[in-house]
């Protein structure tokens, strides 16, 4: 185990309770803005002190409040990227790199070799008497960074890296982080709310929602099987409703659920848990069937209610003829091609016949 | 013309406004990581001065300094010092007037200081000292100037609380602004005014130094 964290944290109106554990690897903390994921990072850090609990990295205490164990951040090697990146306005590129070999190299001339060594390997060549309000988002990024590994942490938080950029310069930002993250070879945290990134940077996911961390899941796991209501929602999906299990003739195995919200009783392809309180399903599981001979399963009756065309796609918003009228949360959002919706040429008001694949009906529990 | 003034009000100025300076950004420092209750009253406590009339001020330092008074005796019969009617009595009396300047100048530029440029020091391993030295205050540096450029202008223009001290002792304890007005009482109007010039030429100059100051740093 390198990085051991159980916490607690009382704030008015908020408590924040994580508690996970990583190993040589990129977890990722997923959550929504204000859930706690920024606290627990600087509580690992040591900037906010937690009410209790133990934090351990690589077998040393950085913080236990039963043993009265609180070490200063500057004895935790922890490094925290910031979201502002927190550059030292005052001091140059040159000098915010010094800051971070300062503390370990006393040896001028060797402090300056690492620096250079560092401002080559992060594309800085050129930038080092620049300020850092003279340079852009990404160049800032890049410094921050390397500020940080100067430091030798022996473990690495980003907290929301991306979030102060845009479009392209993100992706080609997530490219060489990759590239970093892979050299840097030890526990990384990697805090965001877009899935998406944490889809592609991390190994082993934790959620968190308000305040709550859940235990953490495989990536894949957590995007293709997720459990609760948040998980789910975090991951992206938009089509949930009320259920239950479903019985009687026909009903055999366990399988089936009756989806309150849509009206009508769907099959799933596994037995689904007893405690389940709702069912999820992705936009894109969602198809139209074509023609009247096609018969499948989990058929849905539904009016068309929207026709909204998106950048690439067509986004749908139909509502079950048996379902819950007149709550948001019963309508369906279909996503397709545009050549797939071209190919069914339907107008907004008319009633169209949708099914699920059962493979595609994600069982969920609500976290409450 | 006799100069011993200038000398006199630029000297208690400088010793005032050095002293004024660090305790100035010290207790703005510690103050603002008090709780909401001690941090309200001493805060009441060190800006009254700027608000009471300096004569009151003098009045209060009077009945702690005065020859029969605590202090004053315990400093008489410990050290054999005078702490009133002499001219340093002048650094007391412009310490405490140009004090909540600096003070609130400072926790102003100290409250706009993003507190997650210290932390991240912190995380790199920098000492607390390192921090406040070369990140905190340059980055305050702004705020922080011109609260000691008010402080110096203060002290050096202090008449009330300097009079009740130190009083005018031509030669001792006499200042600009405390020679101006015994010139323009005994009808000494051509002196008077060349004193006002004097002043009026200091005050220019300081104010020029801290505009070339300011263009200088912006520049860099």
């Amino acid at each position: 185990m390198s990085l051991y964290v159980d916490i607690e944290k009382k704030f008015s109106g908020f408590c924040l309770r994580a508690k996970f554990e990583a190993e040589q690897e990129v977890m990722g903390i997923l959550g929504a803005s204000g859930c706690g994921k920024s606290m627990t990072l600087k509580c690992i850090a040591g900037t906010i002190k937690p009410d209790k609990g133990r934090i351990a990295l690589n077998g040393v205490t950085l913080f236990d409040s039963e043993k009265g164990i609180n070490l200063v951040p500057q004895k935790r090697h922890v490094g925290l990227l910031f979201q502002n990146y927190a550059l030292f306005p005052n001091m140059t590129v040159q000098k915010n790199l010094m800051a971070g070999v300062r503390p370990w190299e006393k040896d001028r001339k060797k402090a300056r070799d690492q620096v250079r060594e560092f401002v080559e390997r992060f594309y800085l060549t050129g930038l080092e008497k620049h300020r850092p309000s003279e340079l852009s988002g990404g160049q800032q990024q890049r410094v921050a960074l390397a500020r940080i590994l100067l430091a030798r942490p022996r473990l690495l938080m980003l907290d929301e890296p991306f979030s102060a950029l845009d479009g392209y310069l993100k992706w080609k930002l997530e490219l060489e982080l990759m590239d970093i993250l892979k050299e840097f070879d030890s526990t990384t945290l990697f805090v965001s709310h877009s899935r998406d990134e944490i889809y592609r940077l991390c190994s082993r996911v934790c959620v968190m929602e308000n305040g709550r961390s859940a235990p953490a899941v495989s990536v894949k796991a957590m995007f293709e099987e997720p459990k609760t209501m948040a998980a789910c929602q975090l991951s992206g999906c938009k089509n949930y409703s009320a259920a239950r299990p479903a019985f009687g003739p026909g009903r055999e195995g366990g399988a089936w659920v009756l989806a309150c919200d849509w009206g009508v009783e769907l099959e799933c392809e596994r037995p689904v848990p007893e405690n389940i309180t709702h069912i999820g399903v992705r936009s894109h599981a969602i198809h139209v069937a074509l023609g009247e001979g096609d018969e499948r399963k989990n058929v849905i009756e539904c009016r068309i209610l929207r026709i909204v065309e998106d950048v690439f796609h067509m986004v749908v918003m139909a509502s079950p003829l048996n379902g819950a009228s007149g709550q948001d949360g019963s309508q369906l959002r279909l996503e397709m091609s545009k050549e797939q919706w071209a190919a069914c040429a339907r107008q907004e008001g008319e009633v169209i016949r949708v099914f699920i694949d059962p493979a595609h009906i994600m069982p969920l529990v609500s976290s409450e | 013309m006799d100069w011993y003034p200038l000398y006199n009000s630029l000297r208690i100025a400088l010793i005032s406004s050095v002293i004024v300076f660090f305790a100035g950004i010290f207790a703005a420092y510690y103050i603002a990581r008090l709780n909401r209750v001690v941090k309200g009253i001493l805060d009441v406590v060190l800006t009254l001065p700027m608000v009471l009339p300096p004569t009151v001020a003098g009045y209060f330092l009077l009945l702690l300094l005065g020859t029969k008074r605590p202090l004053g005796i315990w400093f008489m019969e410990n050290f054999g010092i005078k702490l009133v009617m002499t001219w340093y009595s002048g650094i007391f009396a412009a310490s405490v007037v140009a004090f909540p300047l600096m003070y609130r100048t400072a926790r102003g530029a100290f409250e706009s200081f993003d507190e997650t440029l210290a932390y991240s020091g912190q995380t790199l391993g920098l000492s607390n000292t390192y921090i406040f030295w070369h990140i905190r205050m340059p980055v305050c540096r702004q705020g922080i100037l011109a609260g000691a450029v008010l402080a110096f202008a203060r002290a050096l223009g202090e008449y009330g609380a300097t009079s009740m001290l130190a009083g005018y002792t031509p030669g001792k304890t006499a200042t600009i602004s405390t020679t101006v007005y015994q010139l323009w009482r005994t009808d000494n109007d051509t002196l008077a005014f060349q004193w006002v010039m004097v002043n009026l030429a200091i005050s220019a100059a300081v104010l020029l130094t801290v505009n070339m100051l300011e263009r200088k740093s912006k520049r860099k």
